[in-house]
Order: C-alpha cells, then sequence, then structure tokens
C-alpha cells in the first residue's frame, strides 16, 4: 500500500499523477519531450535505455521495468539484452558513444558533482554533441526525481516484466502526455 | 566553465534553459506549480524543503537561489533559513515541518528510503496527505534540478549576496523561463 490514500489501483507513478494532476502534467510533457521528441540525434530507444540504465541504479522497479520495456520495443531486443545492457553497459554491444553517455548518466546518479570533464571529453571526442550530452544529463536527472517519486510514496509494481511488454507498443503510439487520467475526471 | 555551450555570464538553470528551451519550459511550468501552486504548505515552507535538498546535494547555485526565496517570503524570520540549514531539528519551525524535513532528507537519499515510521511520525504531528505527497515531489524534483546543474557544471556565483535579488525575484514572480534579452 502507498504510503498517502491514492484513491487509485494504478500501478507506479501512474497513481500519484492521477493524484495530482496539475504537477503530472509538466512532468510528462517533460518526459514526452526527452524520450519521443522525433527532433533529436539520439533514439527514442537509446533516450530509453539511459532512462532504464539510471532507474536500475535508483533500484526503482517500476520505472526500470516501464522503461526497460519500451527501451525494448524500440531497439528490438528482450528483456534479457535490455538486462545485460543495465548490468553492463560498458561490456555490450552499444556504440561507444552510447558507452560515453552511459556513463555520464551513471555519473548524474550518484550526483551532478561526479560528472568530470574527461567523461565529458570522451564523449565528445567520439562525436557526441552538446545537446546529446545536455539530453544525458537531464534525462537521467529526471530519472533521479521519478524513481523518487514513485518509490518515495511508496507505490506498488507488477513483478511480471510481460506486464511491462505488453504496454510498451501501445505507450511507444500514444505517448506519455495525457497517458494519466486525473482522479476528478474519472469518478 | 560549464561542460556545455551555454550562454556566457549566466548562472546555473537560466543558461541551460537557454541552451535547450524546449525542456526549460517545462522544468519552470513544475517548479512554479510545484513551488507557488496550491498546496496545504506555505511558499516559504516549500522553498525550505527544496533549500534543504539542495543543501544536502552540495547544489550551491540551488541552494543558495531558494535559500534567497526563502528569506525573502520569510520576511523578519528570514533568520530560521539559515537556522534550518545549520540544524533544523533545532530550529524554531513547527514539528510538522521537522517531520517532513525528515521525509525529504529520506528521499534526498532515495526513495526506497522512506519507511512507514517516517510517515506516521509526520502523521502524528498534524500532516495530511498532501502535505506528505507534496514535500516528496518537492525533495524528488530537487534531486533533479541539482544534477542537471551540478552534471553540466553550470556558472555558480560564489557569495550570498550574488543571489539576493534573484531571492526576491522568485519571491515576487515566481518562476518564468528566462528569455535570452533578459539574461544579459
Amino acid at each position: 500500500m502507498a504510503h498517502i490514500e491514492l484513491n487509485s489501483n494504478e500501478p507506479g507513478i501512474r497513481g500519484p499523477m492521477a493524484y495530482s494532476p496539475e504537477t503530472a502534467k509538466p512532468m510528462n510533457e517533460l518526459a514526452e519531450i526527452l524520450l519521443r521528441n522525433e527532433n533529436n540525434s539520439l533514439s527514442k530507444g537509446e533516450r530509453e535505455l539511459i532512462g532504464t540504465y539510471v532507474s536500475y541504479l535508483n533500484d526503482c522497479l517500476f520505472c526500470q521495468s516501464v522503461h526497460g520495456a519500451m527501451a525494448g520495443h524500440y531497439l528490438e531486443c528482450d528483456v534479457n539484452q535490455i538486462r545485460a545492457y543495465k548490468a553492463d553497459p560498458s561490456n555490450s554491444d552499444l556504440s561507444d558513444k552510447m558507452k560515453a553517455l552511459l556513463s555520464i548518466a551513471g555519473s548524474v546518479q550518484k550526483g551532478g558533482k561526479h560528472v568530470s570533464s574527461i567523461q565529458i571529453e570522451t564523449a565528445k571526442s567520439i562525436g557526441a554533441t552538446d545537446k546529446e550530452i545536455h539530453d544525458t544529463v537531464l534525462i537521467a536527472a529526471a530519472f533521479c526525481m521519478f524513481n523518487r517519486y514513485v518509490d518515495g510514496l511508496g507505490t506498488w509494481a507488477p513483478e511480471d516484466q510481460s506486464f511491462y511488454a505488453n504496454r510498451a507498443p501501445q505507450r511507444a503510439q500514444h505517448g506519455y502526455v495525457g497517458s494519466v487520467a486525473p482522479n476528478s475526471s474519472a469518478v | 566553465m560549464a561542460y556545455i555551450n551555454v550562454p556566457e555570464g549566466v548562472p546555473g538553470i537560466r543558461s541551460l534553459v537557454m541552451f535547450r528551451p524546449e525542456t526549460g519550459k517545462y522544468l519552470y511550468e513544475l517548479a512554479q506549480v510545484l513551488l507557488r501552486g496550491p498546496s496545504p504548505l506555505t511558499e516559504a515552507e516549500r522553498e525550505i524543503i527544496a533549500t534543504y535538498v539542495s543543501s544536502r546535494n552540495e547544489c550551491k547555485f540551488c541552494m543558495s537561489s531558494h535559500a534567497a526565496a526563502a528569506r525573502a517570503l520569510l520576511g523578519k524570520d528570514e533568520q530560521l533559513m539559515d537556522d534550518v540549514l545549520t540544524d533544523y531539528q533545532s530550529a524554531d519551525i513547527s514539528d510538522k515541518m521537522k517531520a517532513l524535513l525528515n521525509i525529504a532528507g529520506k528521499v534526498q537519499i532515495l526513495g526506497k528510503e522512506v519507511k512507514q515510521e517516517d510517515i506516521d511520525a509526520a502523521r502524528a504531528v498534524g500532516a495530511n496527505d498532501l502535505d506528505i505527497h507534496d514535500t516528496v515531489l518537492i525533495a524528488a524534483t530537487f534531486s533533479m534540478y541539482n544534477r542537471y546543474v551540478d552534471g553540466l557544471a553550470s556558472l555558480t556565483p560564489p557569495n550570498r549576496e550574488d543571489y539576493v535579488e534573484m531571492g526576491k525575484r522568485l519571491a515576487e514572480k515566481g518562476y518564468s523561463v528566462p528569455q535570452p534579452a533578459m539574461a544579459q
């Protein structure tokens, strides 16, 4: 049971977002532009993978499952492959640029000051642009928010990974904005 | 110098949202609704929570700017902000605020650190669901802003005086996305 009465049976962030639609709106709009906007040189799969990796490091079951399924959907790989990326991205078949960006994301997860100029120079030397570095840092930072919102209120999350895989295609199609109906309109 | 090519001389998050206004828009909207919108917590209380979390994350820009906003909102009681940063348990704030700051501190570490006993302790001194919700989300949100500001090594003015005007503006006008022309 969640720490507060959310009046919702929905899992994860969906409960708090239905409880507080005024704050959910800019949070979902932020997720939408960071993760799904077409005007981005990082693919949707790559951006979802950054969110998944940070959520894994933050031990947030709901977020790493939702966004792992989204990454799997876009990158066309199964749950085991996503699990391998999370556990050890530096020893994977990801591009050198993605490895460098995930290293930066991992440092952001620990704290902003953990990102070193060497990490940034490395990423730039293998082709990462300022915008890609910006978006990596902001995606990582944003998931440090989403993860804490989800777990800080003690929300529940399905253990079964197929729950998330089944929902991913629909979420990929419709996006994050408007994905949660406010409690008031649901009554 | 910041890690990416942001406008020169513009401090903190302001320089980052000028670099990428498309995402900045929602970051400012979220701050506005969370820190200035309807809440059982006063604006000053919410700024105090934001400052406390930023302090724990050692984000000097966010800590200094939101402390300045809290002082401006507190007026004659501005010393409370510094007392909270020194040791909130001995500060002259309500027991409810102390219990909420305890929860915010747990959120700053990680969501799962918030335990049932923390929630029970807050309820015992009068915190309701909305108090707890807003506290958790403010703490979570500043765990984002702090990382964004420091993860890109944005400009951080060194002195307390550098933040006084910023704090007044945040207290009086709230959060609106900086425009390039205004920043210089």
